[in-house]
Order: C-alpha cells, then sequence, then structure tokens
C-alpha cells in the first residue's frame, strides 16, 4: 500500500478478483475483472490514446480520445449469449464508439483498439483539440512531454481545415506560487480540477464560460497554493500548467534522466532527478506504489536547490591561524586520522545527520568500532521534526532515521544534551561533525572553540564550518550512491545524478579513506560493495541485496520492521 | 387537407393537459383550481397503494414529454422499492429552452396546481418525500408563480406533513436554474442541483433510477408528463392508453412557430392529426399566402424535414401485421414512431416551420450560434465542433463561403454526433447533417470558390 492514500486505483484491480476472458484485438486474453479496458490494453501492449484518464483520479469521460469499438456476447433466445466451439460467445459489436475509461473487462467483452471507426473518432478529436489550440510548440515549455503534440503525430490528420480565427485565451496567468497556466493551450481534460479536489484537498480550480470559450480558471480570490500543487504540472497532457521553477530553463529531451529519491522526509517518496552537465534541473515523482504512487509534494521537489548554492563548499581544507586553508584529500585525511587516533576514545563524539545513507552511517559506525566503539564515543543524529499533512509529507523531516536507528548511530537526538553537557565538562574534546551544524543542533559557538579536534563534513558552509579545524566536503544527495530506509521500513537506493563540484566528495568515499587511513579494514570501494558488508553484518539487513532492491525498495525483513 | 387560408378546425383539438389553461377567467390561483375539481386525484391517489399507480402509469403507456419518449412507467419500474434504502427524489424538469419549443411554460405559467399535483402524485408512487421543480432561471415569472401555487398547497396540507391524513409527507421547493441549456439534460440537472457545474455524467453506471441526486435513486420526468399521471390516475389507465395510438397514447402538447399563419400551442391525441392538417388547417396554413420549404418536428435539435418529401414508412396495419407505406411530409401523423420513421424525432413536440423565403444557411447559422452557445464545454467534439461549425456558417453568411465548407460541415457534424457524453452532441450536429444533406444546393451556391467571389464583387 502507497503512503499516499489514492482515492482512486483504476490500474489496480482488488486483490481477489477474478479472471475474466475478454477479446481484445482479435485475439481472447485473461484479465482480472472490473480493470479498466485502458490498463487491459496496456497489459497487452496496446495504447488506448487518452487525455483526461488518469490511473488515480475520478474519471470524467470528457476528452473522448480513448474513445473504442465495443463488443458484447451476442444473446440466443433464451437470452444466455451464444459460445462458439472454442467455448467463446460470439460477439456483436455496437455501433456507437464507447469510452474505455470508462468501460471495466467483464466475462465476453469486445475491444477494438483500432478499427476504421476508432481510427476515426481518433482522428477526429485530434482534429478537434487542435483547432484552437495555439500550437506553439517552439515556445511551449512542455515540448518533449506534450501528449497533444505526440497524439498529434500519432494520430492527428497531419493538416488542418481550421481556417477560422482561433479562441483566445489568458496568457500567463499566475494561479499560484509555483505554477503558471496558459489558458490558450489547455485542452480542458480537468486533470488538475480533479487532483486538487481529490488529493491535495485544495478545491480552488475550475471551468467558467461555455462552450468552445470554456477555460481553466482559478477561483476569484484564491491562489493554488498547496503544497502539492506542482504534481499538476506533471499530469497536465500539455503545456497549460507549468512550473515556475523548471518552465524555460532547459527542454525535457537535453535532460539525464535518474532514478532515485526524495531526501526532503522520511517518507522517501521515489523521484527521477533531470540533470544536465553537472547541473540538477528538477525533480519528477517517479511512480511507486509501495511508497508515493505517482506523487510528490512541492517542498520536496524544490529540494534541490541547495546542492547549487553559491555557498557550497568545495575544497577540502584545514584551519590555521590565518583562516582555512585548501589541502590535498590524502594529506588532510591523515592530519584527521591522527588527531582522531590521539584523542582518548571516551573523547571523541560524532555529530551525524540522518540524511546519510545506510552505506555512510555504516562506515561511521565502522570508524566509530575501531576508534574504541560504544559506548566510549558517542554518536547521535540530529532530529528535524516538521509536521506531517496526511498525505506524503512526514513529520521526520530526516530520510534515514530508521536507518541511523537500526545502524545504532543515534535516535532522534536523545544525547544531544549528553554530548553538550561531555562538551561543558571537558570530557569530550574531539567532535566530527557529518553533515550537520552543531550550532544549529544546539551546542553554543564558543563551546565549539574549547574543543581541540573539530572536523566539519558537509555541503554547505554553516557555523560549525566557520569554526571546523578540518572542512571536509562531502557530496549531496544527487551525487552519491547509496540506500535509506523510509519510514514505512522500505529500504530503497539513491542512485548518482551529477558528479560531485570542484574537489569534493561522496561522503562515503571520504570515511572510507579515513577508515583506511587509521588501519581499518577494506569496507568496499563501492555503494554495492559497502552494502553487501552491512547486510552481512547488520541483522536487520540480512537477506536484501543491492541488485535486489531495484528501483523500487524492498521492505526490510518483517522482524526488522 | 385544407390549404391556405383555410378556416381553422380546432375542434378536433383534445385538451387534457390544457383544458383549463386557456379558459376565461382561469387563473393560477389554488381556489380557482379547487373549483375546476383540483386534488382529487391526489386525494384518490393517496388511497392507492403507490404500486399500483405505478402499474397504471405503466398501462397508460405514457410516453415522456421531455423528448426522448421514454416509457414514463418502465422510468420509474427501475427503483427496486424492495431493496432500496436510499432516499428517492422526484425532479421535474422545467428547465425548457430549445429553440422552437414553448409548451411547458404554459402549464407553469397558467395551471401551475396540476403539474404540483401531478408531482405529489408521482413522488408518492415512487415513494420520494423531496421533490424539485428544477425552472430556467429566465423563467423568472414562472419561479414566483410555482412558489406561490406551493404555498397555497402547503397551507392546504396538499403538501407538508401527513398530507390530507394519508401519512404520507413531501415537499416540493422550485430550484432555480443558471440558465443553460444543459442544466435541462437529466444529469446535467442533477449535477446543477447539487451545486456543481451542470457537466452532464457519463452513463452508465450514473442512470439516475439507480444513482441519481446525491448518488439517490432520482426520477427525472417533463412538466408534461407529470401532469399526465394526474390524469392517468383520474381516468386509469387503460381509458388513458386508448386515447391516441398504440405506442402514443394520450395528447401530446405541439408548439408551432415560425412562418404559420397562427402560430401557437395545441393539443391533439397522439397520431390523431396530420402534419398537413396541423399547419394548414389548425395554423392558418404558410404566411403571406408563401410556400411551406421545411420544417423541424421535435424542436431545434431535431433533423428538418423538407417540403415534397416522401418517406417510406414501417408500420404496424390494423391486422397488426407490418406494412410500408408511402408517405408525403404534410401526411406523417404526429406521434412519436411515424415521424422517428420519417428520420426525425417528434422530440419535445416544439414545430418550426419556415417558407420557401427562407435562406437556409442563414437558418442553421442562426441555430448553430444557439448550440454553440450552449454547450457545455465537457466533451471535445462538442466543445469545439459546435464552436467551428458556427464560425464555418457564419463565413457563408457573410459571404466567404469556400467550395470545400459543405462537405466540412457535414465532417464536423459526422465527428460529433456520438461521441459525447451527453445527447447535445448529436442536438447541434444534427441539424447541421439534414439541412446540409436536404438543401446542399443552397449550401453549394454560398459555397464559391475564391476567384468567383472576387468576381462577384467586381461584377457588383
Amino acid at each position: 500500500m502507497a503512503l499516499i492514500k489514492n482515492p482512486f486505483d483504476h490500474d489496480l484491480p482488488p486483490g481477489d478478483a477474478r479472471m475474466v476472458h475478454v477479446h481484445l484485438d482479435g485475439e481472447w486474453v485473461e484479465v482480472p475483472a472490473g480493470l479498466n479496458v485502458i490498463e487491459v490494453a496496456r497489459r497487452f501492449g496496446k495504447l488506448i490514446p487518452h487525455y483526461c484518464y488518469h490511473p488515480k483520479l475520478s474519471i470524467s469521460g470528457n476528452c473522448r480520445m480513448c474513445l473504442f469499438e465495443m463488443g458484447m456476447p451476442k444473446l440466443g433466445p433464451d437470452r444466455k449469449p451464444i459460445v462458439d466451439g472454442e467455448g467463446h460467445p460470439e460477439l456483436q459489436w455496437m455501433p456507437r464508439p464507447q469510452i474505455a475509461c470508462a468501460t471495466t473487462a467483464f466475462p465476453g467483452l469486445g475491444i477494438r483498439t483500432s478499427s476504421t471507426l476508432v481510427e476515426s473518432c481518433q482522428k477526429g478529436v485530434m482534429e478537434f483539440l487542435l483547432a484552437n489550440h495555439p500550437l506553439d510548440c517552439p515556445i511551449c515549455d512542455q515540448a518533449g512531454e506534450c501528449k497533444l503534440q505526440e497524439f498529434a503525430f500519432d494520430y492527428g490528420k497531419g493538416r488542418s481545415r481550421f481556417v477560422e480565427e482561433k479562441v483566445r485565451k489568458p496568457k500567463r496567468v499566475d494561479i499560484g506560487p509555483r505554477i503558471l497556466l496558459d489558458d490558450e493551450r489547455c485542452i480542458l481534460c480537468t486533470r488538475c480540477i480533479r487532483f486538487a479536489r481529490e488529493l491535495a484537498g485544495d478545491d480552488c480550480l475550475g471551468i467558467t464560460e461555455r462552450g468552445g470559450y470554456n477555460r481553466l480558471s482559478i477561483h476569484p480570490e484564491k491562489r493554488f497554493t498547496s503544497n502539492y500543487s506542482l504534481n499538476t504540472a506533471d499530469i497536465c497532457p500539455v503545456g497549460a500548467l507549468t512550473t515556475k521553477d523548471f518552465r524555460f530553463q532547459m527542454r525535457v529531451w537535453f535532460l539525464k534522466e535518474t532514478k532515485s529519491i526524495c531526501v526532503d522526509c522520511a517518507t522517501g517518496c521515489n523521484v527521477t532527478v533531470g540533470s544536465r552537465e553537472g547541473i540538477v534541473y528538477r525533480l519528477t515523482p517517479r511512480i511507486n506504489e509501495a511508497v508515493n504512487s505517482h506523487w510528490m509534494c512541492d517542498q520536496g521537489r524544490l529540494g534541490f536547490h541547495p546542492i547549487h548554492s553559491k555557498h557550497r563548499v568545495l575544497e577540502p581544507a584545514r584551519r590555521d591561524e590565518n583562516g582555512l586553508f585548501p589541502g590535498e584529500w590524502a594529506l588532510l585525511l591523515g592530519q584527521v586520522a591522527e588527531a582522531l587516533r590521539k584523542l582518548e576514545p571516551s573523547s571523541v563524539a560524532f555529530l551525524v545527520s540522518a540524511r546519510l545513507t545506510n552505506e555512510e552511517l555504516f562506515l561511521v559506525r565502522s570508524l566509530r568500532d575501531l576508534l574504541g566503539g560504544e559506548p566510549a564515543i558517542l554518536t547521535e543524529v540530529v532530529p528535524r521534526k516538521g509536521q506531517a499533512d496526511g498525505l506524503l509529507r512526514s513529520d521526520d523531516l530526516n530520510p534515514n532515521s530508521r536507518g541511523a536507528r537500526i545502524l545504532g548511530i543515534g535516535a532522534d537526538g536523545e544525547k544531544l544534551s549528553l554530548l553538550r553537557q561531555r562538551i561543558e565538562e571537558g570530557r569530550v574534546s574531539g567532535l566530527f561533525c557529518l553533515q550537520e551544524d552543531a550550532v544549529a543542533a544546539g551546542l553554543p559557538e564558543d563551546l565549539l572553540g574549547r574543543l581541540s579536534v573539530l572536523v566539519w563534513q558537509g555541503i554547505l558552509v554553516d557555523k560549525t564550518c566557520e569554526k571546523a579545524h578540518w572542512v571536509l566536503p562531502g557530496a549531496s544527495f544527487a551525487e552519491k550512491n547509496g540506500s535509506m530506509v523510509n519510514r514505512a521500513g522500505r529500504v530503497q537506493r539513491l542512485e548518482r545524478a551529477i558528479a560531485s563540484p570542484g574537489r569534493s566528495r561522496e561522503d562515503a568515499w571520504i570515511l572510507r579513506k579515513l577508515l583506511l587511513a587509521l588501519g581499518g579494514e577494506e569496507p568496499g570501494q563501492s555503494s554495492p560493495e559497502i552494502f553487501a558488508k552491512m547486510a552481512a553484518t547488520i541483522p536487520a539487513f540480512h537477506g536484501l541485496t543491492w541488485a535486489g532492491l531495484g528501483d523500487q525498495g524492498q521492505p526490510l525483513p518483517a522482524e526488522a520492521r | 387537407m385544407a390549404q391556405d387560408g383555410a378556416v381553422p378546425n380546432p375542434t378536433r383539438e383534445h385538451r387534457i393537459i390544457l383544458r383549463y389553461a386557456d379558459l376565461p377567467g382561469y387563473t393560477p390561483d389554488i381556489d380557482c383550481y379547487l373549483q375546476h375539481g383540483g386534488y382529487q386525484q391526489l386525494r384518490k391517489a393517496l388511497a392507492m397503494d403507490p404500486a399500483a399507480i405505478v402499474a397504471e402509469v405503466k398501462a397508460s403507456g405514457l410516453r415522456g414529454r421531455g423528448g426522448a419518449g421514454f416509457p414514463t412507467g418502465t422510468k420509474w419500474g427501475f427503483i427496486d422499492h424492495a431493496k432500496n434504502r436510499k432516499p428517492v427524489y422526484l425532479l421535474c424538469n422545467a428547465d425548457e429552452s430549445e429553440p422552437g419549443t414553448f409548451k411547458d411554460r404554459q402549464i407553469l405559467y397558467k395551471d401551475p396546481h396540476q403539474l404540483i399535483e401531478g408531482m405529489i402524485i408521482s413522488s408518492f408512487a415512487n415513494h420520494a418525500h423531496l421533490a424539485y421543480i428544477y425552472i430556467r432561471g429566465e423563467m423568472a415569472r414562472g419561479a414566483r408563480i410555482l412558489e406561490r401555487a406551493l404555498a397555497e398547497a402547503r397551507a392546504k396540507n396538499f403538501l407538508g406533513a401527513n398530507i390530507l391524513g394519508s401519512g404520507y409527507d413531501l415537499d416540493i421547493f422550485v430550484f432555480r436554474g443558471a440558465g443553460a441549456y444543459i442544466c435541462g439534460e437529466e444529469t446535467g440537472l442533477i449535477e446543477s442541483l447539487e451545486g456543481k457545474r451542470a457537466y452532464p455524467r457519463i452513463k452508465p453506471p450514473y442512470f439516475p433510477a439507480a444513482l441519481g441526486l446525491y448518488l439517490c435513486p432520482t426520477i427525472v420526468n417533463n412538466v408534461e408528463t407529470l401532469c399526465n399521471v394526474k390524469h392517468i390516475v383520474e381516468m386509469g389507465g387503460a381509458a388513458y392508453a386508448k386515447i391516441g395510438t398504440p405506442n402514443n397514447t394520450g395528447t401530446r402538447i405541439w408548439c408551432v412557430s415560425g412562418d404559420v399563419c397562427r402560430p401557437g400551442y395545441f393539443e391533439y391525441d397522439g397520431g390523431a392529426i396530420t402534419m398537413g392538417e396541423l399547419l394548414y388547417d389548425v395554423c392558418g396554413g404558410i404566411r403571406n399566402g408563401n410556400r411551406l420549404k421545411a420544417l423541424i418536428p421535435g424542436g431545434s435539435s431535431a433533423k428538418v424535414l423538407r417540403a415534397g418529401e416522401v418517406y417510406r414508412i414501417r408500420r404496424k396495419n390494423a391486422a397488426g401485421a407490418m406494412e410500408e407505406v408511402e408517405m408525403r411530409l404534410e401526411d406523417l401523423p404526429l406521434d412519436f414512431d411515424t415521424i422517428a420513421a420519417s428520420g426525425s424525432m417528434s422530440g419535445s413536440g416544439g414545430i418550426i416551420v419556415m417558407d420557401h423565403t427562407r435562406d437556409m444557411v442563414e437558418c442553421l447559422d442562426n441555430l448553430s450560434a444557439f448550440y454553440a452557445h450552449e454547450s457545455c464545454g465537457q466533451c471535445t467534439p462538442c466543445r469545439e465542433g459546435a464552436l467551428w461549425m458556427r464560425k464555418v456558417l457564419d463565413r457563408m453568411t457573410g459571404g466567404q463561403g469556400r467550395p470545400e465548407d459543405p462537405q466540412l460541415l457535414l465532417d464536423l457534424a459526422g465527428q460529433i454526433a456520438g461521441r459525447t457524453i451527453c445527447a447535445f452532441g448529436e442536438a447541434c450536429s444534427w441539424p447541421v447533417e439534414s439541412f446540409v444533406a436536404k438543401f446542399r444546393e443552397e449550401f453549394e451556391s454560398k459555397a464559391v470558390a475564391k476567384e468567383e467571389q472576387g468576381r462577384l464583387q467586381a461584377t457588383h
């Protein structure tokens, strides 16, 4: 079950649905009863084109693009179907086309997806849709992802018979903080209206005017402020709704698409990272019925921007009396290892981020064990609390709190006050901050001044970085591989989309080097290798493999959940 | 058959629904209605078993008077009262607005209590305790008359709790529509009543008798249909079925507009009068001594019939066997089946007459303007096609027709009809299909090549 509750699941028949035989383009096939005809065709590699249908929204049946020719079992005088030699019913085909989105599979249903009638319907609808459409493809930012454009190629007549003046509708309507509307391009499929009403719970969109002057509008004096508003740009089949953040930034066909997960909260929405030449341009939700279905929140979607911040730390450095001085990785990591080794185990502490991957946390754990182990060495993660919204947003804003807990690194900041106390008492003199700002976590700046060893590893300059003795530039979520455990106990993979900028390196690389510099054994050179070692060591991950996680992740074994 | 200018013969008119409507001194007041025997059938019905009333309506053969002609008793029979646990609603469709149709308005304005009595009986028969009259927003006067009539009926306990001591409760409310053609479409009406934009619902599965108002079983009937129920109770289903012809029982109100000497509304038994008799005997023939050119028999969405056409009609003869007869337009008996067999429909009973001076392209342009304006815009073909057809016709009437336009109009109409959620697709395309098919020469004469347009302009 997805963490978000969809009001409709037209593509997922009930588990107990019986199998029925339907006649699809000349062949009898078996499908679950009640399955939507568009989905029936899809299962057998046939596309019934559609605009208004979306598997997770109510059926509106208005675009008329999915018209198909429907057959019904022919009944004999006894009102029972007449069957052929193979036991299949003889079909009689209805003269009027039917919409596939509002028809579901039943025994003896006949489906023709490409008959003369169907093709005439598809051509007809395309001609109508294109009649008043501005056809401004070269300047429309939906090009490359526009179903109108794609279906015009596949089902259109190729030339227009429309010589009249087109209906002009509003352009560039600002309907919300993140969404712009071009009414001229809208084909009135009402997907966005239904999404806003049925999923986002913000019923602010609607249709005004009549007939050919119909247009999508926002309720007067309302703004589409929902934290899920950007999903409407994804489901808009044309370029009517575009995101202010992405429009005109990059043509989609130039983007490299990488399957990864969102790290903005513990839900772990599956995303596709769109990047080009080392720059991430957008995150879009990737379908995972066990996590986020088709959706993600705006906050998570826009959460990638800091990775291209001008405050990004790009060079490893050591602080001397003149300030930070860049150095070679090998040299600096050797210095850090030496400094940590000199300290008593009980005077070393790790302040770790629960935004790190399992593999990175496993290396932190290995480092801790090498230096003296628990309980002598204190490790803790910094909690981030938000507000759950009942949809996808989790109250835990760390994406891997469960991983940190499973690996014994920390548990929601329970030991933060103890850390502070130990520094105040002078019992801790070496602190390693991993992707965390100790000051923001509640340790006063002057307290950090008392530390003899302060190592900082992260991506953006913060107060701790400004105090640190060693600065180790790490990588953002888009720049590394790894796995995380979401709030439901699902282990999912991050995939590296872009290279780390400057001389910054993946956190796992830094930690491994440090581990080796301290004389530790080889933990593995890549995420799959480290994961394999972790799965062999940590009982909660027993049985899981890197490859087995796949693109959709795997739940933790039952005993670990 | 009388010719132009002949004395009309109104004696064959059989007024049941309009019996009192035009009686001198007859007012919409309840006292007037009671003096003329009003609410007697309600008393009779309340003493009956609701199922028995449904049986009488079935026996009467009453077909809906809103346009589609669906058997009323069958529609009522869709609700299984033994299994149903939800409230049942009765909705009166008083959203009459199609060009050429103005019959319900007469009932609402002149005899509202007849409708109310018919609605109470119908509600009782269908176990409904709440009913609405969905009236077109523009009919403000009708809404006021109905409000007043309902208040009068309530004051006399024909409405409200424990009606006339029978233990049956019912209230009826007037709901003023937003003034859109689509609000009169059965499911669009329900959506509008629910407070939403009047977009028709996909059928199936939303047949109103199963899932109607608030997804409860709902009966939607036309004003004239509901009025008929009162008379069925009065005379009994079997006696009512004897009026008219089989399958076209009872009377029908025909409203005639256009180029006739005496336009108006007339009530006749089903099939009792021919088109020619109605036009020439009753309506006094074609205006100004002109000739009949065409007529639309059932509201503007019906297909146009051309004068001089001869139809091959299959019908049952007196012995019950099927036979095929040839009929001229003027000989068509006015009933559901014969007009349907002529390739059009009797629809709402609105007959629009056009004489030989009419420019059919102009006429169609006028109708298309209406349909382009009234399309709700839900389905792509109707939304885009209705406006496109209107623009083509506008251009043609403006002297900018092209040789390909007649075929384009037929193509567009063909791409709409049968491909939309509701019947508006047919409503906007059938006139276009029939006008272009039957008066192709007029369309072609307006559709001249560009060079010719230039030449014509140069010579004038």
